[in-house]
């Protein structure tokens, strides 16, 4: 149960280059909108043909531009899910099941996924007299049903609304874990993938840029991008001052870390979560400190959410930088209430970053 | 008005009916056809395509009667290989009329077709060729039936204009009573001869027929496709 894919495609100024191999795991693909994640995607299930390249599924090369072997996607054996599912609006949900089942498939091989992906009593239904969650059991049942050996989920669970998509995400863990096939999973959203991929492949601007252990790539991000998407909202541009020593320059602060700077150090992030703020009257705010990992900054404004506070605080004089911290509801609104802070970045919550 | 019913001669009804029944069916698969070779053809060749397919819509139906008529007269080339060899004759017989309302009708039917193809959601054919469906089943199972609107719209157009043409049908087929003289063609005829009771039963005629044949479509089509319509 693998997938090898090396693949290059040009679309007007579009550069797309992937290559990654994968194994019996659910691997994301995790990307901003436009990235070439799907474009990957399509181009494995054979929708659309790459300009050079090869594609190996579990051994079977079904793309090689070099040996000029192209199979149609109907040889392909894979299973591709869109992300509008692209149920037949003409069919039942049963004729649909049956659509990628051969000719005249066998009723109880039909009963046996209308039972498994909980269809029971909608047989005969069109996809438009079910509901969201419905549709999505349709369509996996669908793709399974035609027997793929390696499964494309292109943003499967975008197309919910927050409290089903939920729900549906631990239905299609379930499911997932237990075809034992490979899965491409496609998304956006850093907190599907974090709760059903084993291993993230940052797509940015057509090229890959990581491929990392889900857990790692959280923690650790290694890319300015990679650290975007994880979710942090703290960057800055920084710059190596010595083999453990670094600046960073939108936030007016220097670090000291006892991890090796690297010598392509571009970026330097902080989590929100993870910054520490003190009170503090001496200081003036928007002075680079004495000490390293430590600034003081004024504070702006009070971002309320549902379940915690964000507070947003300026990183120098001029005001034009930001530093998020997000804390529990209390603290913020008493620190809200000064006019600066203290603020203390401790090294594990330092992401050092390359471009 | 009972004379008139008495002595009627109801052969251009039916040769109006069998005519656009006829003209409609040969549009409804060429109409498909050539809507599924354009839709995946090359910008170019489209263009190109599309503007000769349209042509006879746009055209007065006597150009397109002029141009049948250099084609298919029996003094010239074509004409005369069709009769050698077959014993064809289109210009005044039956075949005439079916010909200049397939001509005539054919753009309304490809056009739908053409809108209807080009609206469908192409995940959808994605869908089919990843499921492992051959493209011809993808076309007649998925394309042709989520198309319905527009296809069941293209034919009813195109049965209504073949129902009526006169232009084409007038100089290919020509008005023989009993065998080219349809509907149109009687109430041009007879109102020459100044017999407006006549013309007026048959315009009442070919107005209900028209009228008639849309709305149990309508129908038929509002009761299949309400599901399909918004989803």
């Amino acid at each position: 149960m693998s997938i090898e894919v090396n693949i290059k495609k040009t679309i007007g100024n579009f550069h797309l280059e992937s290559e990654f191999e994968a194994g019996q795991e659910i691997f994301a693909l995790l990307g901003a909108s436009g990235c070439g994640k799907s474009m990957t995607l399509k181009c494995i299930a054979g929708i659309e043909t790459p300009d050079e390249g090869r594609i190996v599924i579990n051994g079977r090369v079904v793309f090689d531009s070099a040996k000029r072997i192209n199979l149609p996607p109907r040889k392909r054996k894979v299973g591709y899910m869109f992300q509008d599912y692209a149920l037949f609006p003409n069919m039942t949900v049963e004729e649909n099941i049956m659509s990628g089942m051969g000719k005249k498939p066998p009723m109880d091989k039909v009963r046996e996924y209308v039972e498994r992906f909980q269809l029971t009593g909608l047989e005969k239904r069109l996809p438009s007299q079910i509901s969201g969650g419905q549709k999505q059991r349709v369509a996996l049942a669908r793709m399974m049903a035609s027997q793929p050996e390696i499964l494309l989920l292109d943003e499967p669970l975008s197309a919910l609304d927050s409290y089903l998509k939920w729900q549906m995400e631990e239905e299609l863990l379930e499911m997932l874990s237990q075809v034992h096939k490979t899965v491409l999973f496609v998304s956006h959203s850093r907190d599907e993938v974090y709760h059903l991929c084993h291993r993230v492949c940052l797509v940015n601007k057509g090229r890959i840029e990581t491929i990392q252990e889900k857990k790692e790539f959280f923690r650790n991000p290694r890319t300015v991008a990679a650290a975007r998407i994880s979710g942090c909202r703290n960057i800055s541009a920084a710059r190596k001052t010595g083999p453990h020593e670094l600046e960073a320059a939108d936030w007016g602060m220097r670090f000291v870390t006892e991890r090796d700077v690297p010598d392509d150090l571009a970026f330097v992030g902080a989590r929100a979560h993870e910054i520490k703020a003190e009170y503090t009257e001496k200081r003036i705010p928007g002075r680079m400190l004495a000490e390293p990992n430590k600034s003081c900054m004024k504070v702006e404004k009070l971002l309320e959410q549902q379940f915690e506070s964000e507070l947003v605080l300026q990183c120098t004089e001029n005001g034009k930088n930001q530093m998020r911290l997000l804390m529990d509801k209390k603290r913020a609104a008493a620190y809200a209430r000064e006019e600066a802070i203290e603020i203390f970045i401790p090294d594990e919550a330092l992401l050092l970053l390359t471009k | 008005m009972a004379d008139i019913l008495q002595s009627l001669d109801w052969s251009p009804l039916l040769i109006s009916l069998k005519t656009g029944v006829v003209a409609t069916i040969v549009s409804f698969f060429l109409g498909i056809f050539a809507a599924d070779r354009v839709v995946h053809a090359g910008p170019k060749v489209k263009a190109v395509a599309d503007g000769i397919l349209t042509l006879p819509m746009v055209l007065p139906p006597t150009v397109a009667g002029f141009f049948l008529l250099l084609i298919f007269s029996r003094r010239r080339p074509f004409g005369i290989f069709l009769f050698d060899t077959f014993g064809i004759t289109v210009v005044q017989t039956w075949a005439g009329c079916i010909l200049a309302a397939t001509v005539i009708a054919f753009p309304l039917m490809y056009r739908n077709a053409r809108a209807a193809f080009e609206q469908l959601d192409i995940n959808l054919i994605y869908a089919g060729r990843t499921l492992g469906m051959s493209d011809v089943k993808i076309f007649w199972k998925i394309v042709v039936p989520n198309a319905g609107p527009g296809i069941i719209s293209g034919t009813i157009l195109t049965f209504a204009r073949a129902l009526g043409e006169y232009g084409a049908t007038s100089m290919l087929a020509g008005n023989i009573p009993g065998k080219t003289s349809t509907i149109s063609q009687k109430i041009a005829m007879v109102i020459q001869d100044g017999d407006y009771m006549t013309a007026g039963f048959w315009v009442i005629i070919i107005m209900l027929i028209a009228f008639g044949i849309i709305v149990a479509m309508n129908v038929v089509a509002g009761k299949n496709l309400k599901n399909i319509h918004r989803w």
